[in-house]
């Protein structure tokens, strides 16, 4: 499978559209970067007024994004396409964004949320795990770089300086001793079992080992805080930025930690349990980030927290015409951009891979699918742990853009807010989860608080300020795309025939009977579509 | 402290749990039968609280002014919240709900979570339009009062409290009454009359009803009556309890109010009631574990205070749903393939 057959779905019997798209491109672009050019507009008088009012400007930034959604959709040259994707990403909206920091700022939320989205889409829309907790994993990446890179850490070893305990470098070796002993024991234990199945014995022996294991670390981690915390005044502003690189990987990995400590447990149960008890774990780690002052500084939040320090860089900038306070901006930009580029591959390419048709396999039929061998835990487990290592790295550079992090930033309704925009673009549609997570960061970010600005003055009272009714507007994205369009704005094709085949079914769901085969009231019916399926599984192309 | 002082304080703790407890058990109510039924957590049913709480709010308020007995101004408020409550909650079944049954699980679970977030903000509109944001009780006369102040005034009941070294305030007796009735008004409802019957049915086998004459869209309709009924007694109780609340302050207690739903076993009615008693004392023990510590002379005991309560009950759902799924008092319920 090459890469390009990713952008080149089905358009036979479309008009070619190629010179609309790039004539799209020229005006949308010069009217994004006329209305974002502060003494262009001076000089327009009361035309610039108008370019300058919040809704406007809204109205061009969505316009100009369309771009891209239009160069993925329509049938054009394929050159004309990946001109105006490029383009549009990599020299208009940094030239724009030149004029304007704020559409840069705007961009990098809107690819955070996309990669968010992304994650949440391998486990709600291809696992089928309802997971309410999503932010979670997005607050263990941030806090992973914010406690480090910023004076919280210092103080966490001034802590440690003062509080010892028995700890030197005795315990350190002793700790080292034990995390090596028990994790070697636990691959050979894993080896053993690989080969004849697993006994009482070697299950127990194997728990043992891993909390052996976590006690080694623990014990090791504490003593290296300790021996460290002399270096606390050296580290009052946090490590050296040049570790961002190393965290980027470490916060993969945390995020992907948890993600398997809160699956193991959990992903036992189904649907409604699953949602509601990932909601809760979700919450406990707020409450932890709320109440861990001394790692976290509780709801005071960590700052500053550093970015990265990239030279060579900021330097490039600069040549291009960069002021200095926008060169980590772009450089976020530039690292956000790449990573979602990969995310978006790593998604791709899983979704066609073996761990993909396992997931969409479970995620249509759990039992059938454990009945054709598909390890339940271990998959829907890569699934969570997947989705939260994109969550993971996100979080590390939404820490690093913000430069602030709070727990306030971590609550339940931002999970939701991921939802939605999984669910509005059309869950287990990778374009659509993108669109999707557009959409909605505009709708935050720019629409509504500009529709409450332009209302400020109409005598609209305060409380139906549309800047307030986020929540309103969510919950009514969520249920009219339920009622109307469950499967999203840019569905997947199996996705799309799986709500829908009742429709060309004999059906009994009208009069409210369907429902009646209780948990097996939807998949009874996949019978009838499944060579349909099938097609679809053995592929991208037909 | 010594065990004599210590004894009658865990006394009081566990009681105000129960109370606590019986609150939490009305709210689980209406999650377990909305589920006994469709099999679908309501999510909405927090708010559907929140509203009967909003609506006793209001009643107290417009009242207050009037010269009546309190305890009619607690039945009216009980009632319009019960009126407006279950009204919604069929309103939401009949727009929402209804059209999505035979859509996969994931469907409907997902608009309740929007119809939530929906009402949320409505709530507050609403309110908001009136400048009101935290609403606080204004309970009638004397309800805050100690259950008994003076030995004189004190019922046999009261006496009986006294001795045993219970401190209860009436609005906490009267919130176990009231409790106590709705508990016997839906047994009575669910096993004893034609309605009931039909409900269990419906719950049990929806097509066979259907071929038995039973109209199921009319009982899941009744069965979200009761149930918003049961979630506007509880607003109400809540509100007594708590005195303030708000449009967003029904996540914490139907959380909780769900996983005691779980604990019972989700689907049975004396299992709802089970769960959110247990919930309830849980919580409060959790409540006053920094004074457990100075029992035991331990400081580290003082570090888990109330923001811990939460994580308490989540806990508990996860060691239930690990160890029993079905609950307490759940039946198994075999998956047919």
């Amino acid at each position: 499978m090459s890469l390009p057959s990713m952008f080149d779905t089905n358009r036979d019997g479309k008009p070619d559209r190629t010179i609309l798209l790039i004539a799209f491109f020229l005006i949308t672009s010069a009217v994004l970067l006329v209305s974002h050019n502060g003494p262009l507009l001076e000089g327009l008088g009361s035309a610039g007024q108008f370019l300058k009012n919040p809704i406007t400007e809204a109205f061009f930034v969505s316009l100009f994004l369309a771009n891209i959604l239009f160069a993925y959709l329509w049938k054009a040259a394929p050159w004309a396409r990946a001109l105006v994707g490029v383009a549009s990403l990599l020299i208009v909206l940094p030239w724009a964004g030149r004029e304007d920091t704020s559409l840069l700022d705007l961009s990098i939320q809107i690819m955070i949320f996309a990669a968010l989205a992304l994650g949440l889409n391998i486990v709600v829309g291809l696992a089928g795990l309802l997971d309410l907790g999503y932010v979670a994993f997005f607050a263990v990446g941030a806090y992973t770089w914010g406690i480090f890179a910023s004076p919280r850490f210092a103080e966490i070893l001034r802590y440690y300086g003062e509080n010892p305990g028995a700890t030197n470098a005795g315990t350190l070796a002793i700790g080292l001793f034990l995390t090596v002993v028990t994790a070697a024991s636990m691959v050979y234990i894993n080896r053993l079992t690989s080969r004849q199945a697993p006994t009482a014995t070697s299950t127990w022996s194997f728990r043992l080992a891993a909390f052996g294991l976590v006690a080694g670390l623990t014990l090791a981690a504490r003593a290296t805080i300790v021996l460290m915390s002399g270096q606390a005044e050296g580290l009052a502003n946090g490590i050296d930025p040049g570790f961002f690189w190393l965290f980027l990987a470490l916060s993969v990995l945390a995020a992907a930690i948890v993600g398997v400590l809160i699956g193991l447990p959990v992903l036992r149960l189904k649907g409604d349990y699953l949602a509601i008890i990932t909601l809760g774990l979700g919450e406990v780690i707020r409450v932890l980030a709320n109440n861990l002052d001394l790692y976290t500084a509780g709801s005071q939040g960590i700052t500053p927290i550093r970015s990265a320090n990239v030279p060579w860089f900021n330097s490039l900038a600069g040549a291009l015409g960069f002021t200095e306070d926008q060169h980590y901006l772009l450089f976020l930009y530039v690292l956000v951009l790449i990573v979602v580029g990969v995310i978006l591959l790593v998604n791709v390419r899983l979704d066609r891979s073996r761990i993909g048709r396992a997931w969409i396999a479970i995620r249509d039929d759990e039992v059938a699918a454990q009945a054709m061998g598909v390890p339940l835990v271990q998959t829907k487990l890569i699934a969570f742990a997947t989705g939260a290592s994109f969550a993971g790295i996100m979080g590390m550079i939404f820490a690093a853009k913000q430069t602030f992090i709070s727990p306030e930033s971590f609550n339940l309704f931002q999970s939701i807010g991921v939802l939605s925009m999984v669910i509005l673009g059309g869950m287990g549609s990778f374009p659509g989860v993108i669109l999707g997570a557009a959409v909605v960061t505009l709708l935050n970010l720019r629409i509504l608080p500009g529709l409450g600005e332009a209302t400020a003055n109409l005598g609209i009272p305060q409380q139906v300020n549309p800047g307030q009714l986020q929540r309103l507007i969510f919950g009514i994205i969520l249920v009219a795309m339920m009622l109307l369009r469950p499967e999203g704005l840019l569905p997947n094709k199996r996705r799309t025939l799986e709500l829908h085949h009742e429709d060309n079914q004999e059906d009994d769901s009208v009069d409210g009977n369907a429902g009646a085969l209780g948990n097996t009231g939807a998949e009874v019916y996949s019978a009838g579509v499944a060579p349909a399926k099938h097609e679809d599984n053995a592929g991208g192309r037909k | 402290m010594d065990l004599a002082t210590l004894l009658p304080f865990l006394v009081n703790v566990i009681v105000g749990g129960l109370v606590l407890g019986f609150v939490y058990a009305i709210i689980a109510l209406g999650y377990t039968m909305v589920y006994g039924v469709l099999q679908l957590i309501n999510f909405a049913h927090s708010e559907v609280f929140v509203t009967g709480a909003v609506v006793g709010f209001e009643v107290f308020r417009v009242l207050n002014g009037v010269e009546m007995n309190g305890y009619l101004k607690l039945l009216i408020a009980l009632l319009a919240a019960m009126l407006v409550s279950g009204g919604l909650n069929v309103l939401i079944e009949r727009l929402a709900y209804r059209p999505l049954r035979g859509a996969p699980k994931l469907v409907p679970l997902i608009t309740a979570i929007g119809v939530s977030l929906i009402l949320q903000d409505v709530l507050r509109v609403i309110e908001g339009f009136q400048g009101r944001f935290d609403l606080t009780y204004t309970l009638p006369n004397g309800f805050a009062n100690k259950f008994c102040a003076a030995e004189s005034t004190c019922a046999p009941l009261g006496n009986f409290l006294r001795g045993v070294g219970i401190d209860m305030q009436l609005k906490d007796v009267i919130l176990v009454v009231v409790a106590l009735i709705s508990l016997a008004v839906l047994n009575y409802i669910v096993n004893r009359t034609r309605m009931g019957k039909a409900i269990r049915a419906v719950a049990q086998d929806r097509v066979t009803a259907g071929l038995m004459g039973i109209d199921s869209n009319r009982m899941i309709s009744a069965t979200f009556l009761i149930g918003g009924a049961l979630g506007g007694i509880s607003g109400v109780l809540f509100g007594m309890k708590f005195g303030t609340v708000n449009a967003y302050s029904g996540f914490d207690p139907g959380i909780i109010a769900f996983t005691a739903a779980v604990l019972g076993g989700i689907g049975s009615i004396p299992g709802a009631v089970l769960g959110g008693l247990t919930l309830g004392v849980i919580q409060n023990l959790i409540g006053v574990t920094n004074i457990l510590g100075m029992v035991v002379g331990s400081e580290n005991l003082g570090a888990i205070d109330a923001s811990y309560q939460r994580i308490g009950a989540f806990i508990v759902l996860v060691l239930i749903l690990i160890f029993k799924p079905t609950g307490l008092l759940g039946k198994s319920n075999v998956e047919k393939v």
